[in-house]
């Protein structure tokens, strides 16, 4: 299936990197959740069954030439449409949020798939659709429909956290087109009551609490505003050198909420102190990097783009992750790619590097 | 051209790239600066958050809603309790602390100990029950040595009290502290270990509303416990009350009836399917479970023969004996095999092959109509149905009724009882349906089963007529205001089909069997208001021809169902007495009871009061015979 050509040509530098962030995150779920009674396997074990089984995945990704996402793109992106569409009917029946859809055998999260989707979609449409000095007003018209359609299914579920992250992915890729000033400042005058529309209208009080809690963490009632109290203290409590592996006060008293998926860096921060943070960032900054090298290195637009919009959609991770643990941003729920515990994101984000390899591999055949 | 074009938009995006990383790169640089600025500018702050002063969570438990009767009375409300807790993480000397406690307060080591242990893991600076339930003066023992306790402190907890004692204890049900099972389970995550929980009854199926939303504080503490500042509060909402659809007074009146007798009583409003009533005997101190439970009277419970843990009315399934003989009669009359004036002539037993199927009465019933069939209560009448009928067409109208599946009365556990089926046997046994077994299905026997809930639908039914309504034992639920947060309407579960002049000549039957002479439940006659039902009396094991004195858990079931008043229905009754023997003598007069009870209610206030002093004296009167040896029973015997 694969060319022998092909296997010299492996991106050895994208696998380095994966790897390093991976095993560095299930060594932190170790120390993470070892005050939790845990029945079954251990979460890190787990862990590394996720990191294994999206390594496989990535690799089955790879080895069918990127192209063929080039024809499938719309397919793929009508499917989604009627996955999402099926997530919301169902989940009207069970009262409540709903993000999976349960295919007999295995469960799927289509919100999670349409990150992937979007960008294969909008490498797309962009690949057929040049401009020259920038995507005017009337050029997004179309995307902006492809891009509201999912993003207000998914708004439904209630998903905000993933329909954000769809959009800023959207956003990054027609910025990498290209976009005119006066089609940036005609956005923002759009958006601004747009959003304080939403804020009035769409939001719900706990997502709306969650944002006043960030802006001011004292005002907050009991919980809501306790996550980021207590994950700035876990983080700055760590000083230059960390508190020592599985040493933690914080997360082994357990302070820390949902300590092993979205908060797993301020465990890591604590233990590992400002130097284990810069390591950890620096790799970070490096598979972006070396993301946005495979985009600038690939020789057809398609590929380009893909690799774009793979390398946005794991930059917004890490930036609003690392942000919200750092009491930056707000507290969505957003993982950090390969880091936080959880099989849905492992097998996106690998997906996602699964996609980038084979842009990689393949930039000297075309 | 278009190459050209293509190259220089090739240009424009490396360009960018390049315009991209640099964004990215100052994004990133952005988190190291904060990680500095938290880590290594106030590293001290934080570090002196996270080591010497501590971010404590003080608990304020939820006072839970209250449970009340229809009118309002109120059988559940709270009463403070106070239980000691401590925070392990403060305490340097865990043994010296736990001497001290047993010194002080005279407890257990051990299970102290215990529940230190066990509270240990969940805990982020959140205080672990040790106590529940300490006296006043422990508490005061407690405050009084606060400094040389450091890390422990004192909860208040609102605890239940129960206004009518063990009245409808199996409906109410009771609280009990979280369990570890439960705290492991889905759906219990804001629940911590020391909190109390709806175990059973209505606390259970309604912990959602009940249980409020619990409160505390966010405190930082010093390191000796001395409160710093409060970082946050948050009041706790007071659980929203569920006002049942129980009559109170009829409740009480009902489980007076039963004396000592084991059994399960079910009242429900024919029109709404509104419980009015939900008996099950003898009943047991709910109160004394949200406690520990001492062992001597927990002993008690689990030996005593008439089980009185278990909820009778929800989950005990009987034979309905000849109570079934309304659903047989209106098979007859649906398929035709008999109308008002078929008649069948009752020698006292009837032969089937080499079967001998003996009447209740030896001496026979003579001629026999519809009416006399149900008023005597006739064995051979319904035999000589049966057999007409088979056993599916009998399912087929007991199906109309809803039988053979729980009605979704509201509590966990609830019984469907069994309408067997030729079907049904093949797939059980894997044998084939004997005609012979249709026999006693006729007469409710054989592998008939219904439980309470049923019986009372299906008399409620019978009533009204055709509806099915669902039982429910809720009727709203209100705030701590008062406030109406939901109010439950009937649910219509469906309709019989049956028409309404087969139903008028079953209900002709039904008031002959209490109002008129050779009528087998006269004991549920009032003077003032017309009653009609039907006796039953199901076999617990096969003596038959004996005449010595039964062992106690050997007796008959004794069955009554009724309904009144008889021209304009509003309530239906089923009483069940297990082991009582008859249903003429046993379960007849505490449905008296319960109808006196009912009808005396809703007379104004003062005639009541006259009326229901006479009606007692009158019902005791009754009543006592049941209790006694069945000597006088005459022509209230009802095999």
């Amino acid at each position: 299936m694969i060319d022998r050509r092909l296997l010299t040509n492996i991106d050895w530098m994208l696998v380095g990197l994966v790897l390093s962030v991976s095993i560095l995150g299930i060594l932190n779920i170790y120390s993470a959740t070892t005050p939790y009674r845990v029945i079954g396997a251990p979460y890190y074990i787990k862990q590394f069954n996720w990191m294994l089984c999206g390594m496989f995945i990535a690799l089955v990704v790879c080895s069918v030439d990127y192209h063929i996402l080039e024809d499938l793109s719309y397919w793929l992106y009508g499917l989604l449409f009627l996955l999402l569409l099926a997530v919301l009917i169902i989940g009207r029946r069970s009262m409540g949020a709903t993000r999976w859809l349960h295919l007999g055998f295995f469960t799927v999260q289509p919100s999670e798939l349409m990150k992937i989707v979007i960008i294969v979609t909008f490498a797309r449409y962009f690949t057929n659709f040049q401009v020259v000095g920038g995507l005017s007003v009337k050029d997004v018209l179309f995307p902006l429909g492809i891009l509201a359609v999912p993003v207000l299914l998914i708004m439904k579920q209630p998903d905000q956290g993933t329909a954000i992250l769809v959009i800023l992915i959207a956003v990054s890729m027609a910025a990498y087109v290209g976009l005119r000033w006066s089609t940036v400042a005609t956005f923002a005058l759009v958006t601004i009551p747009v959003a304080w529309l939403g804020w009035t209208e769409l939001l719900r009080p706990y997502q709306k609490n969650r944002i006043l809690d960030f802006l001011d963490p004292e005002r907050s009632r009991l919980g809501s505003g306790y996550h980021i109290i207590q994950s700035k203290i876990a983080v700055g409590s760590g000083g230059i050198f960390g508190k020592g592996y599985v040493k933690g006060t914080q997360s082994q008293l357990r302070f820390l909420p949902e300590q092993h998926t979205d908060f797993a860096f301020s465990v890591f921060a604590e233990e590992w102190g400002f130097i284990g943070c810069l390591v950890l960032i620096v790799i970070y900054l490096s598979l972006v990097l070396w993301g946005l090298n495979i985009a600038r290195r690939c020789n057809d637009r398609f590929g380009g783009l893909l690799a774009m919009g793979v390398t946005a959609m794991l930059f917004w991770h890490i930036i609003i992750n690392m942000g919200m643990v750092l009491g930056i941003f707000p507290v969505v729920g957003v993982p950090l790619p390969f880091f936080s515990y959880g099989g849905t994101s492992m097998i996106t984000s690998m997906v996602g590097i699964g996609i980038l390899q084979n842009i990689s591999m393949r930039r000297f055949m075309f | 051209m278009k190459e050209q074009r293509f190259i220089r938009e090739n240009m424009e995006s490396k360009h960018r790239i390049l315009l991209l990383s640099f964004v990215v790169g100052a994004l990133f640089f952005v988190l190291v600066l904060r990680l500095w600025h938290l880590q290594i500018l106030n590293v001290d702050d934080y570090r002196s958050m996270s080591e010497n002063n501590r971010l404590r969570f003080v608990p304020e438990a939820a006072s839970r809603g209250a449970i009340m009767d229809r009118s309002g009375t109120v059988l559940v409300s709270n009463r403070p309790s106070f239980s000691l807790a401590v925070v392990p993480q403060e305490v340097k000397d865990r043994d010296a602390l736990l001497d001290q406690l047993v010194s002080l307060l005279g407890l257990d080591r051990a299970e102290l100990a215990e529940r230190w242990e066990k509270g240990k893991g969940r805990a982020r600076y959140y205080p672990v029950v040790l106590a529940s339930n300490i006296t006043r003066d422990q508490v005061e023992i407690v405050e009084e040595n606060r400094l040389h306790l450091p890390g422990i402190e004192i909860e208040m907890k609102p605890v239940r009290e129960y206004a009518g004692g063990k009245l409808a204890a199996h409906l109410l049900g009771y609280i009990g502290e979280v369990s570890e099972d439960e705290l492991d389970h889905k759906g219990y995550e804001e629940y911590n270990p020391g909190d109390y929980i709806g175990k059973n009854g209505i606390e259970r199926s309604w912990e959602k509303d009940l249980h409020g939303s619990d409160g505390g504080r966010q405190l930082e503490v010093d390191a000796r416990g001395r409160v710093l500042r409060t970082i946050s509060e948050a009041y706790p909402t007071v659980g929203n009350s569920v006002v049942l659809t129980i009559d109170a007074n009829l409740q009480k009146q009902a489980e007076q009836a039963f004396g000592d007798q084991a059994g399960a009583a079910v009242a429900m409003d024919v029109n709404t399917g509104e419980v009015l009533a939900f008996v099950s005997n003898p009943g047991f101190d709910p109160a004394l479970f949200s406690g520990k439970l001492p062992a001597d009277i927990w002993k008690e419970y689990l030996e005593d023969k008439r089980h009185p843990l278990e909820n009778k009315a929800l989950t005990g399934q009987y034979p309905p004996g000849s109570t079934f003989k309304i659903i047989t009669a209106l098979a007859g009359l649906e398929n035709g095999k008999i109308d008002e004036n078929t008649t069948v002539t009752c020698n006292g037993s009837y032969d089937l092959g080499s079967s001998t199927f003996n009447c209740w009465n030896r001496r026979g019933h003579g001629v026999t109509n519809l009416k006399k069939s149900l008023r005597e209560s006739c064995d051979v009448y319904y035999y000589q149905l049966g057999e007409h009928l088979g056993v599916d067409a009998i399912a087929a109208t007991a199906k109309k009724f809803l039988l053979g599946a729980p009605l979704g009365i509201g509590l966990l556990h609830e019984k469907g009882g069994l309408i067997p089926t030729a079907d049904w046997k093949q797939k059980r046994f894997g044998k084939r349906w004997y005609h012979g077994e249709t026999l006693p299905v006729a007469i409710g026997q054989g592998y008939v089963l219904m439980t309470p809930i049923q019986m009372a639908s299906m008399i409620a039914t019978v009533a009204n007529e055709g509806n099915v309504f669902r039982p429910h034992l809720v009727k709203r639920i209100v705030d701590s205001d008062g406030k109406t947060l939901k109010e439950f309407q009937p649910e219509l579960l469906g309709t019989t089909g049956i028409s309404a002049d087969k139903f008028k000549l079953v209900k002709q039957g039904l008031f002959a069997v209490v109002n008129e002479p050779g009528g087998t439940g006269g004991m549920a006659r009032l003077h003032d208001v017309r009653v009609a039902g039907k006796t039953g009396s199901s076999q617990v094991v096969k003596l038959r021809n004996s005449k010595m004195a039964t062992p106690w858990q050997f007796r008959d079931h004794a069955l009554f169902v009724a309904f009144a008043p008889y021209e304009k229905p509003e309530i239906a009754i089923a009483v069940v007495v297990e082991h009582g023997e008859h249903g003429g003598s046993a379960a007849a007069p505490i449905v008296g009871r319960m109808l006196r009870a009912w009808f005396d209610g809703k007379k104004p206030k003062r005639e009541a009061v006259r009326t229901k002093t006479g009606g007692d004296k009158e019902d005791n009167g009754d009543a006592a015979p049941a209790d006694k040896e069945p000597a006088v029973k005459g022509d209230a015997q009802d095999d």
